[in-house]
C-alpha cells in the first residue's frame, strides 16, 4: 500500500517543499491541513449550512430560491406532541416511532455489542493458539456490505430457511420471524452486532495488549484475584480505548439505516423504521419530497449526536487531547 | 575566538519565563555542560540553540553569525536526544544515512563516511539491523554516530545517558569525552547529574531556573562556588552548612559564631565581611576531620556510619538540625547517637552571604 | 493424533487444560460457526438450482436430480427409481404428472407410457454445482463493467483519501498552532455529522460540480471523511517529537518528515484504515444510488440492487450475485490479515 504511493509522494514534495521554504517554517500545518479542509468545506461544512437553509423553507422545490421562508415550522411539526413517549400522540408519528425504534435500537446493539466486543477481546487476549485466526473470523463479517449481511440473514430466516428447518426439525412449531414486529427488530440488534462486533473487537483487543504485562505480574505478587485484576486494573487501564469505542459505536448506531432497511424495509409496518429510514422517506423516497421536514429532522438528529459526542469527547479528555 | 555567543536570550511561554537572560561564551573545541536540577530550562537553552525552540529575545550567534532566524537544518549542529531519537523503521545504515541524502550528498561519498564513521563507533556489524535489535548502548552509539557522520560545527547532547545503566553510563562518559578529544568539535552536554559534568567538562554552566548561576572550568567551580547553590549543587557528597554570624575580625582571624553557640575560626583575608553579618560556613565533607569534643568546632550527632574499605563517611546532624556528611579515610566507626567533635580544615571553608546566598569570597563575583 | 490432541490442548502452563481454557475455546468455537456458517450456507445455497432452493427442510449439499436425454421429448427428462408396484427395481423417466399419478416411460422404450403412482417412486440425484446461477450473470448483466466500477471507485478513493487523511492527523497531531483546536472540533463535529443526514444539499453541490453520474461523484465526496483524520491522530500522537527533531537536525524538509518518518511509522494505523477505506468504498450503497444514474457506471452494490428488483428476488441468481460481491472483499482481507494482524501487534507491542 505504502509502496503504491510513493511515487505520489515524490510528485507532491516538490510544490510542499517550495511552499514551505517560500511561507518560511511559520506554519507548515496549514499547509498538511489545506486539502482535507478543502474537501471538508465543500462535501461536509457547506451541506450542513444548506440543510439549514432547507430546514428553515418550505414547498417540495430543490431549488433553495423557489422554496418559501417558513421558519421554524417545520420544527414544530416534528416536535408537535401530547405526550413524547406515545408516538401515536403526535403530529408526525412517523418521527417519534422512527426517533423510539432508534433509541431502543441503540441502547440494545451499543450496549451488547460492546459488552462481546469485549468478552471476544479479552478472550483473544489470552494466550491462546491460533489467535491470528479467530481475530480474523470475528472481523470478517465486519467487511461484508449492507446489503449482503442482509440478505445472507434474510436466506437463513426465510419462512422456509435453514433455521425454521432446524426448529422443523426438533420437532418444534416454525415461524415467520420478519412478519412478527419485535422478532423482526430483534434480528436486526443481532443482524447488526454480528456485522460489526469484530471491528470494536480489534480496537479493544489493541487497548488490551498495550496494557504492560508487569502491571498484572504487580497485581499477582499483591494477591489480587483474576476478578479483582479485571476490576481494578484491566477495566480502568481499558477506559480511554472503552470511550473511543463507546463515542464510535454510538455514533454509527444512531445512523443505522441500510442493512436493516435491506433486511426489513423497515416493518413489518414501521416496526424497525429508524430515523435516517423516515428521512430518506419524507425527502426522497416519498412524493412530494418533503426537503424541509427531512431537513429539520436531521439537524434533530446531528444535533443530538452532537451533544452525545462532547459529553463523551469530554468524559475522555485527557486522551482525546494528548 | 568564541564559536558559540549568547546574548541575553530569552524564551517565555506567555507570561511564564522560561530562559531569563542567558549570556554565554563558548570557545572553539570546548567540552561545555550545562548542569542543573529538572525544571532549571537547561534542554529548553540547548534546543534553542539547536534552532528546535525559538527564541524570544535575545541573539544566538555561531562562528560569528547570528542563527535566531536560521532553520534548526541549516546551522550545522548535529545533536544526541535522550531517548536515542532513532528512526525505528530504517536500518541503522539508513539512520546514518538519511541526513547525508538530505543534503543532497553522492551515494559514495555517502557510504565512505558510514563506513569510516561505523569503524570508529565499532557499529559495523550492526549496519544492518533494525534499532529494535539493539541493545541500549548500541543504540546510544548509532545515535552519536549519526551526528558524527554529518560533521557538525557543533554536537548537542540532551542528557544521553539517562536512559543506560550505572556500568553503561562510566563506559559511554569515556567513550564520548574520547571521540571529543579526537574529533577536536565543540560539544555541549546537558545533564542533571553533576559527577558527569565534572568528569567531561572542560567548562561547566551550572543553570536553575533559568539563568546561569555560574560559568566556569569545573575545578574553578568545585573549588570557588559563586554561590550557596552553586556550593550545594556541585560536589558529591554535598557540601555541609553550617548557620551563624560574624562575631568578630580581629589579628587576622575571623570568628563566626554560629546559632548554636558554636566557634568556627578561619583566616580573614581571605573573607570580604563585617562584624555582625550573617553567614553560612560551608565546608565539603573531605575538608573535614574528627577531633575530642573539647577543640571540635562544632558537634555532630552520628547517625550512621558507612564504611566503604578505604574511606567512610559519617552522617549526623548538627545542634542546628542541619545534616552533616563527613568524609575520613580508613576505617572508622562511630556509634549511632554519639556525638563526635568535627574539625574543619580552615583553608577550605567558603562563607555565604545569609539572604543573597553570595560567595563572601574576596574576588568573588 | 495424540500429538494433535496434545497440541491442540497445549497452554501457557504445563499440565492440563484449566476450565477458563476449555471456557475460551468454547467461545471461540461458537464464534468461528455464528460468524462463517451463514456465509458458507450463502455459498452453498448459490450452487442450487431454483427448484432446490425451494424445498424444505433444504438440504446442506446441492443436488440436482439426474436427468435423460429421450428421443421424440425436447426437454431432458428426469429419472426415477420406482421402489414398489408394478415396477418395483426399474428406472423410468417421468413425461409428466396428472394429479397423483405420474406418466413415465423407460429410457430405452420410448413409445410405451407407463402409469405410476407418485408414491411407488423416488427421485435419482447426484451431487451437482448450478454454475448457471453465475454464468447468467455475464450474460445478462454487463458483470464486470460493474466490477471494474468498483474496483476504480474502491482504489482510487482510497488512496485520496488516505493521502489527505494521514497529511491532516499529521498536522493536528504534531504541530503546535492556533486554530487547532478549532480544526480538531470541526473534524469532530463532522465524525458526528453522517453523510445521510446532509444527502439533499451534498447532492446538490455535487451536481454543480459537475459530478453527477460520474465515477467521480462517488469518490471526492466520500474522501471528506473524518473518521480517518481522527484515527490516524491518535495513533500520530504516540510517535515520540524527539524523531520528529532528530529528522529536523538531519536537515529534512517537514514533507520528507511527514512521508518518510510520520507515514512509515503510522503504518500499521494507515493499514487498519486502508483496509476500513477499502471496505466503505466497496459496500458504499446509498451514495452512489444517489449520484449515478446510467447503468453504465454502476458499482457491483448497485447491480445487485437492481437485480434484485428486476428479478423480483430470484433466489438462485440473487445469492450468486451476492456471492461474487462478497468474495473480492474476502480476498482482499486474506491477503491483508497478516498486515493487520503486525499493525495491531506493534500498536500494542511497542
Amino acid at each position: 500500500m505504502l509502496a503504491i504511493l510513493t511515487p505520489l509522494m515524490r510528485v507532491i514534495e516538490i510544490p510542499m517543499t517550495f511552499l514551505e521554504k517560500r511561507l518560511g517554517m511559520k506554519n507548515p500545518a496549514w499547509l498538511f491541513l489545506l486539502p482535507n479542509l478543502l474537501l471538508f468545506g465543500i462535501f461536509a461544512l457547506l451541506p450542513v449550512a444548506l440543510n439549514l437553509a432547507y430546514a428553515v423553507t418550505g414547498s417540495d422545490a430543490i431549488l433553495l430560491a423557489d422554496r418559501p421562508y417558513v421558519g421554524g415550522d417545520n420544527f414544530s411539526a416534528l416536535l408537535q406532541c401530547d405526550s413524547y413517549l406515545d408516538p401515536n400522540s403526535c403530529k408526525d408519528d412517523l418521527f417519534w416511532r422512527a426517533v423510539h425504534n432508534t433509541l431502543l435500537f441503540v441502547v440494545l446493539q451499543v450496549g451488547l455489542m460492546v459488552t462481546f466486543s469485549l468478552c471476544t477481546a479479552l478472550i483473544l487476549n489470552r494466550d491462546i493458539r491460533a489467535r491470528g485466526f479467530f481475530r480474523a473470523v470475528f472481523f470478517f463479517p465486519v467487511l461484508l456490505s449492507p446489503v449482503v449481511v442482509a440478505l445472507i440473514w434474510k436466506w437463513i430466516l426465510q419462512r422456509e430457511g435453514i433455521l425454521n428447518a432446524w426448529i422443523d426439525g426438533m420437532g418444534w412449531q416454525t415461524f415467520n420471524w420478519l412478519l412478527d414486529r419485535n422478532w423482526a427488530f430483534g434480528w436486526s440488534v443481532f443482524l447488526s452486532i454480528w456485522a460489526h462486533m469484530g471491528f470494536y473487537t480489534l480496537i479493544l483487543l489493541a487497548g488490551l495488549q498495550a496494557i504492560p504485562r508487569d502491571v498484572y505480574e504487580a497485581a499477582k505478587m499483591d494477591r489480587a484475584t483474576p476478578w479483582r485484576a479485571f476490576r481494578r486494573i484491566t477495566l480502568p487501564l481499558l477506559m480511554p480505548t472503552m470511550l473511543v469505542v463507546l463515542v464510535l459505536a454510538t455514533i454509527k448506531g444512531v445512523q443505522t439505516f441500510e442493512e436493516v432497511y435491506a433486511f426489513t424495509g423497515g416493518g413489518p409496518g414501521t416496526a424497525t423504521t429508524m430515523i435516517i429510514q423516515y428521512i430518506y422517506e419524507t425527502g426522497f423516497a416519498g412524493a412530494p419530497r418533503l426537503f424541509g421536514p427531512a431537513s429539520a429532522a436531521s439537524l434533530l438528529l446531528a444535533a443530538v449526536l452532537v451533544v452525545l459526542t462532547v459529553v463523551q469527547l469530554w468524559l475522555n479528555r485527557n486522551n482525546v487531547d494528548g | 575566538m568564541s564559536q558559540l555567543v549568547l546574548r541575553d536570550v530569552r524564551k517565555s511561554y506567555g507570561d511564564l519565563d522560561v530562559i531569563k537572560g542567558v549570556d554565554l561564551d563558548i570557545a572553539k573545541g570546548d567540552f561545555c555542560v550545562f548542569v542543573g536540577p529538572s525544571g532549571c530550562g537547561k534542554s529548553t537553552l540547548l534546543r534553542m540553540i539547536s534552532g528546535l525552540e525559538k527564541i524570544t529575545s535575545g541573539t544566538i550567534s555561531i562562528e560569528g553569525r547570528v542563527v535566531n532566524d536560521l532553520p534548526a537544518a541549516d546551522r550545522g549542529l548535529a545533536m544526541v536526544f535522550q531517548s536515542y531519537a532513532l528512526y525505528p523503521h530504517m536500518s541503522v545504515r539508513q539512520n546514518l544515512s538519511f541526513g547525508l541524502e538530505n543534503m543532497r550528498l553522492p551515494k559514495a561519498e555517502i557510504d565512505a563516511k558510514i563506513d569510516q564513521v561505523a569503524k570508529m563507533l565499532q557499529i559495523e556489524q550492526l549496519l544492518d539491523r533494525k534499532p529494535k535489535a539493539l541493545s541500549g548502548g548500541q543504540r546510544q552509539r548509532v545515535a552519536i554516530g549519526r551526528a558524527v557522520v554529518r560533521e557538525p560545527t557543533v554536537f548537542l547532547f540532551d542528557e544521553p545517558l539517562s536512559n543506560l545503566d550505572a556500568e553503561l553510563r562510566v563506559d559511554m562518559r569515556g567513550e564520548i569525552a574520547s571521540l571529543h578529544r579526537r574529533l577536536g568539535n565543540t560539544m555541549i552536554y546537558v545533564t542533571h547529574d553533576q559527577v558527569e559534568a565534572m568528569t567531561m567538562a572542560d567548562k561547566i554552566a551550572v543553570l536553575r531556573l533559568g539563568e546561569v548561576e555560574q560559568f566556569g572550568a569545573p575545578l574553578e567551580i568545585y573549588n570557588n562556588p559563586c554561590n550557596i547553590f552553586v556550593a550545594g549543587f556541585i560536589g558529591s557528597p554535598r557540601m555541609n552548612f553550617v548557620e551563624g554570624r560574624v562575631d568578630s575580625i580581629a589579628d587576622g582571624t575571623l570568628t563566626v559564631l554560629t546559632t548554636t553557640d558554636e566557634r568556627i575560626t578561619m583566616a580573614a583575608d581571605r573573607f570580604d565581611t563585617n562584624v555582625g553579618e550573617g553567614v553560612t560556613v560551608g565546608i565539603r565533607p573531605n575538608h573535614m576531620s574528627v577531633t575530642d569534643l573539647a577543640t571540635a568546632d562544632f558537634k555532630v550527632n552520628v547517625r550512621d556510619t558507612e564504611q566503604l574499605g578505604g574511606e567512610s563517611f559519617v552522617y549526623g546532624k548538627t545542634g542546628q538540625g542541619a545534616a552533616i556528611t563527613v568524609h575520613l579515610s580508613g576505617q572508622t566507626r562511630f556509634e549511632p547517637g554519639s556525638e563526635i567533635g568535627a574539625k574543619l580544615d580552615s583553608e577550605h571553608i567558603h562563607l555565604f552571604a545569609t539572604g543573597t546566598g553570595l560567595s563572601l569570597r574576596k574576588g568573588a563575583v | 493424533m495424540a500429538n494433535v490432541i496434545s497440541f491442540l490442548t497445549r497452554t501457557r502452563g504445563i499440565g492440563k487444560l484449566h476450565w477458563t481454557d476449555w471456557l475460551t475455546y468454547g467461545y471461540l468455537f461458537l464464534g468461528v460457526l455464528l460468524m462463517f456458517l451463514p456465509v458458507i450456507w450463502l455459498g452453498l445455497s448459490s450452487f442450487k438450482t431454483e427448484a432446490e432452493l425451494e424445498r424444505f427442510p433444504p438440504r446442506i449439499i446441492p443436488m440436482q436430480q439426474e436427468t435423460i436425454i429421450v428421443e421424440g421429448y425436447d426437454e431432458p427428462l428426469p429419472l426415477y427409481e420406482i421402489v414398489s408396484g408394478e415396477f418395483e427395481g426399474e428406472t423410468l423417466a417421468q413425461i409428466r404428472r396428472v394429479g397423483l399419478v405420474a406418466q413415465m416411460i423407460r429410457p430405452d422404450n420410448p413409445d410405451e407410457r407407463l402409469k405410476v403412482d407418485i408414491n411407488d417412486r423416488q427421485a435419482i440425484e447426484k451431487f451437482a454445482l448450478a454454475t448457471e446461477n453465475y454464468s447468467e450473470l455475464f450474460d445478462r448483466f454487463n458483470f464486470f463493467k460493474f466490477f471494474w466500477n468498483s474496483v476504480f471507485i474502491t482504489s482510487v478513493a482510497t488512496m485520496i483519501m488516505l493521502t489527505v487523511n494521514s497529511m491532516a492527523a499529521f498536522a493536528l497531531s504534531k504541530y503546535q498552532f492556533t486554530g487547532r483546536m478549532v480544526v480538531l472540533g470541526l473534524v469532530i463535529g463532522t465524525l458526528m455529522i453522517p453523510q445521510t443526514v446532509v444527502l439533499v444539499p451534498l447532492f446538490l453541490i455535487t451536481k454543480e460540480l459537475n459530478m453527477a453520474d460520474s465515477l467521480w461523484g462517488v469518490i471526492i465526496p466520500g474522501a471528506a471523511t473524518p473518521t480517518g483524520v481522527f484515527l490516524l491522530r491518535q495513533y500520530m500522537l504516540t510517535i515520540p517529537d524527539e524523531i520528529l527533531d532528530a529528522a529536523r537536525m538531519d536537515k529534512a524538509s517537514e514533507w520528507k518528515i511527514f512521508w518518510r518518518i510520520i507515514v512509515p511509522l503510522s503504518a500499521p494505523a494507515i493499514a487498519v484504515l486502508a483496509i476500513l477505506a477499502i471496505m466503505w468504498r466497496w459496500n458504499d450503497f446509498l451514495w452512489p444510488l444517489i449520484v449515478l444514474s446510467s447503468n453504465d457506471n454502476f458499482t457491483l452494490q448497485l447491480a445487485l440492487n437492481s437485480f434484485q428488483g428486476e428479478m423480483n428476488t430470484q433466489w438462485s441468481n440473487l445469492l450468486a450475485m451476492t456471492m461474487l460481491v462478497l468474495l473480492p472483499i474476502a480476498c482482499v482481507f486474506v491477503f491483508l490479515q497478516k498486515y493487520i494482524a503486525t499493525g495491531i501487534a506493534s500498536t500494542g507491542g511497542k
